[in-house]
């Protein structure tokens, strides 16, 4: 692209499409990926909503197991007749809470709403290198939506086989899991679409001047994470058709020969093996936990050297990490299968691998603590949410260590430690990076501040409750107190946990009310908000050098030039405290109309 | 509330102590462990607690004392650096060894207990179903398949002091045969006998639970662990037999715990 352009861009600048008018193509089948990602937004808070909502009652039985809930009865009959639960209620709740969040908001928060808006702007493009599949991506994870929540109604109920749809449980489940299989399979279709989007669009639409190593740090997270998303997701595709197939067609992939179910014998049984789906899982599984991570840690990288006023520490070293955590993610996937009767041997070279993947990670955690030391630090919201990013992932990839090893996780395997495990990595971790985020990039996305009080107090109540919720879940875990269980107050050795498992749910409810502050200051700040200016966090990354929000071609006039990386922050050679990429070196040269906005 | 965490781990770092252990309330404490493998599994499991312990109170002091340090202040100039080759080496460095160290360390406990069996032991095997363990004695012969086998349903017994040596199966989906108090955990796959083995160290009674899910009556797929001395092991063996025996004789076709043509599949695949 001529960088000498200077004329208008929408008549002139190739790689644009004119701003749409009627509003359908503007709102709904929009093109533009700054509105597909605001519609990826949407999506997953009110996923995540339904997902937290599911949490809840799970967190209810176990705090008063089979206490009835009378307005339960009147919501869900069938699950829970006079508002008592049902034991197969409760396996579905725990199946979907884990869905949704995993795939329905997690993941479409992360990569769809922050990767899309964020990434074309970020390396100076004006749009995503295929936007009419980024349009197609996001209005085929629709439909997925729907059919996983109208699963919820069906008879027999949503799925009940647990996140991971152990076979041959899975294959022998009502027809709720079907509609898992075809909803998770269609979903895996909008994933793989967005990753090769991505992978396309940061090859070959970068900016003049903006040469890999000087890539923010998100969207060098972003592109590892669509590599990670376009290796690993058509394994779990692949193993779901073969699912589906055992379920309907009478294949036997999974279901081996003389399998007995309730006394009679299951008719298509013969030759399968149950132990291929957990490995076809687990191969995408585990990378799985690194597509969801790594944006949150590219978040994280972004938002630490902007209020610390410092260059990240060691830019390469957590660019290599990233590639890192990515290689070794796909040889660690025994670690899932210690105690399932793979050969022992194989677990101890799982056991391995599995260590030395803690290595990235902890060279990214010291890299930020590098940023912090010799910083100015600003405790604004989307930084409050980035250091507790910091530090509850800390506990995640620590507790992470106590299952590697092989003979310590014979006792916490399918215990409640391994739920407190991933809590800290994926709420702790991931969803405290999407927050950090959410209130970052905000005012770009909507051009006002969201309220920093009540986002303080929001931060606030969710990091203090979270840890009340979550850090129990190891003491229950190191009791043996099993994961997915309806009513641990069947075992003896188990019982004496319900005063904490009480405790815990209290601090949940606190944690869920919490969000409300969260919606009202998303809501309420889109038009009582502060003017946000195109760069209210002077900021040096592209998307900051153009105006809040920015216009449907990205950038006014001619694509930026990049001269340097997007941290240089306290340059002694400069005379403001930030630097942003695109500003010529001489300090003289224009820079984008959008710049002067603020 | 960092504080709050870290005063909770230094709590449960405190269980490593064996002599403080008593002063802490239950939760924070292992189950007691009655196997002869439990402790290396514990000892290994609090090493790792100290080792994550330290670095998990270094890292958030170091955290906590930067941002306390380095608040904003008004005309601070932050210090302009981009890293440093060098200390990327140690904390790369560093992390690795402790993680090869504790990889290494675990590999000869995990050996013993899941792929070194003893050659002699008592046999039993244990076949899960939706939502219950059938449990077949070997008899006096230890050998399955015989007439003095002996079956229940959901009552594990086993000598104290001896080797047991389980071979593991289920006849439905996968379920997961958990005994807290011996830290053993094996998955029963359909269509893949796995053998386990363990030895009680104490006598006494504890619960079979299961840890993968396995339906709607996954939570209840409870069974009993009776560890007894040789003597009453034997004595309670020679009177199951006996009972089964007794109630054999009147009907013609007694029905089985386990269907026949279970073992059999699972000998067949053994060999």
């Amino acid at each position: 692209m001529s960088t000498s352009t200077v004329a208008v861009a929408h008549e002139l600048a190739p790689g644009v499409h004119p701003a749409p008018t009627s509003f359908w193509r503007k709102y709904i089948f929009s093109l533009d990926h700054k509105v597909i990602g605001k519609q990826y937004m949407f999506y997953a808070l009110f996923m995540l909503v339904i997902g937290g909502l599911l949490a809840t009652l799970v967190r209810y039985q176990l705090a008063w197991p089979g206490r009835p809930l009378a307005f339960m009865g009147k919501l869900a009959p069938e699950g829970m007749p006079g508002g008592q639960m049902l034991p197969e209620f409760y396996n579905s709740l725990f199946t979907m809470h884990a869905t949704i969040m995993i795939f329905f908001a997690i993941m479409p928060i992360l990569i769809g709403a922050f990767g899309n808006f964020v990434v074309p702007i970020q390396i100076g493009a004006r749009d995503m290198a295929f936007p009419t599949l980024n349009m197609l991506s996001f209005w085929t994870a629709v439909p997925a939506a729907v059919i996983i929540i109208w699963s919820f109604f069906v008879t027999g109920g949503a799925a009940q086989g647990g996140w991971t749809s152990y076979a041959p449980l899975s294959a022998i489940l009502p027809k709720g899991q079907t509609l898992w299989l075809l909803s998770l399979g269609i979903l895996g279709i909008s994933s793989l679409l967005t990753s090769v989007n991505f992978i396309t669009t940061i090859i070959n639409m970068r900016a003049p001047g903006m040469t890999f190593f000087r890539l923010p740090l998100t969207v060098w997270a972003l592109f590892i994470t669509a590599v990670l998303l376009l290796l690993a997701l058509p394994v779990l595709t692949g193993a779901m058709i073969m699912l589906l197939f055992d379920r309907v067609l009478g294949t036997t992939f999974f279901l081996p020969k003389g399998l007995i179910v309730s006394g009679q014998p299951w008719t298509n049984a013969g030759g399968g093996q149950p132990l291929l789906w957990q490995h076809l899982f687990w191969f995408f599984g585990h990378p799985e936990v690194y597509i969801m991570i790594l944006p949150a840690m590219g978040i994280t990288s972004e938002i630490l050297p902007v209020f610390s006023r410092k260059p990240i520490f060691g830019y390469r070293a957590m660019a290599y990490s990233i590639m890192g955590i990515a290689g070794l993610g796909f040889i660690v996937w025994g670690h899932h299968m210690f105690q399932s009767g793979m050969n022992p041997y194989l677990g101890t070279t799982f056991m391995i691998s599995t260590m030395v993947i803690a290595v990235p990670s902890a060279i990214k955690t010291f890299n930020w603590l590098g940023t912090l030391w010799g910083g100015n630090i600003r405790f604004t919201t989307p930084m409050l949410h980035a250091l507790s990013f910091v530090s509850m992932f800390v506990i995640g990839g620590l507790s992470g260590i106590f299952m590697a090893a092989t003979p310590v996780d014979i006792f916490i395997h399918d215990t409640y430690f391994i739920v407190g495990h991933i809590h800290y990595v994926l709420f702790g971790g991931s969803l405290f990076g999407a927050f950090a985020g959410l209130y970052f990039w905000y005012p770009k996305m909507f051009g006002r501040l969201m309220s920093e009080r009540w986002g303080k107090i929001h931060w606030a109540i969710t990091f203090v409750t979270f840890n009340l919720v979550f850090f129990p879940m190891h003491f229950l875990g190191m009791r043996g107190m099993q994961r997915r269980i309806y009513d641990y107050t069947q075992y003896t050795h188990l019982k004496g946990l319900q005063p904490m498992n009480q405790f815990m749910t209290i601090s949940l409810f606190v944690l869920g009310i919490a969000q409300i502050i969260l919606v009202f200051n998303f809501f309420l700040s889109m038009r009582r908000g502060k003017l946000a200016g195109a760069n209210p966090w002077h900021a040096n990354t592209l998307e900051w050098q153009t105006t809040s929000p920015p216009p449907h071609e990205n950038f006014t006039g001619a694509l930026p030039v990049v001269y340097r990386g997007p941290y240089e922050f306290s340059a002694p050679d400069h005379a403001e405290d930030y630097w942003p990429q695109n500003e010529p070196p001489s300090g003289v040269g224009q820079r984008p109309a959008g710049a002067h906005a603020h | 509330m960092r504080r709050f965490v870290a005063v909770g781990l230094w709590l449960s770092a405190a269980a490593a102590f064996p002599a403080a252990a008593s002063a802490l309330p239950f939760w924070l404490k292992l189950p007691e462990g009655v196997s002869t493998y439990s402790g290396r599994i514990d000892g290994i499991f609090r090493l790792i607690l100290w080792i994550t312990g330290i670095i998990f109170v270094v890292v958030e002091v170091l955290l906590v004392t930067f941002l306390i340090r380095y608040r904003y202040r008004e005309g601070r100039r932050p210090r302009y650096t981009h890293g440093s080759n060098r200390v990327e080496v140690v904390w790369t460095i560093v992390p690795a060894v402790i993680c090869v160290v504790l990889a290494l360390l675990s590999r000869a406990t995990w050996a013993d207990i899941k792929q070194h069996l003893p050659k002699e032991g008592v046999q039993i095997e244990v076949t899960a179903e939706q939502f219950a363990w059938n449990i077949r004695y070997a008899g006096p012969d230890n050998k399955f398949g015989t007439a003095d086998d002996v079956l229940t349903l959901n009552q594990l017994h086993f000598p104290v002091g001896q080797p047991v040596i389980v071979t593991l199966q289920s006849k439905d989906v996968i379920h997961s045969f958990f005994l807290p108090e011996f830290r053993v955990k094996q998955d029963a796959v359909p269509g893949l006998p796995s053998r386990i083995w363990f030895e009680g160290t104490r006598t006494g009674h504890w619960e079979i639970a299961c840890a993968e899910l396995c339906g709607l009556g996954h939570y209840r797929m409870k069974g009993f662990v009776t560890v007894e001395t040789p003597e009453e092991f034997g004595k309670w063996l020679a009177d199951q037999a006996a009972q089964a025996a007794a109630e054999a004789a009147p009907a013609a076709a007694a029905p089985a715990a386990a269907p026949p043509a279970a073992p059999a599949a699972q000998e067949e695949k053994k060999s």
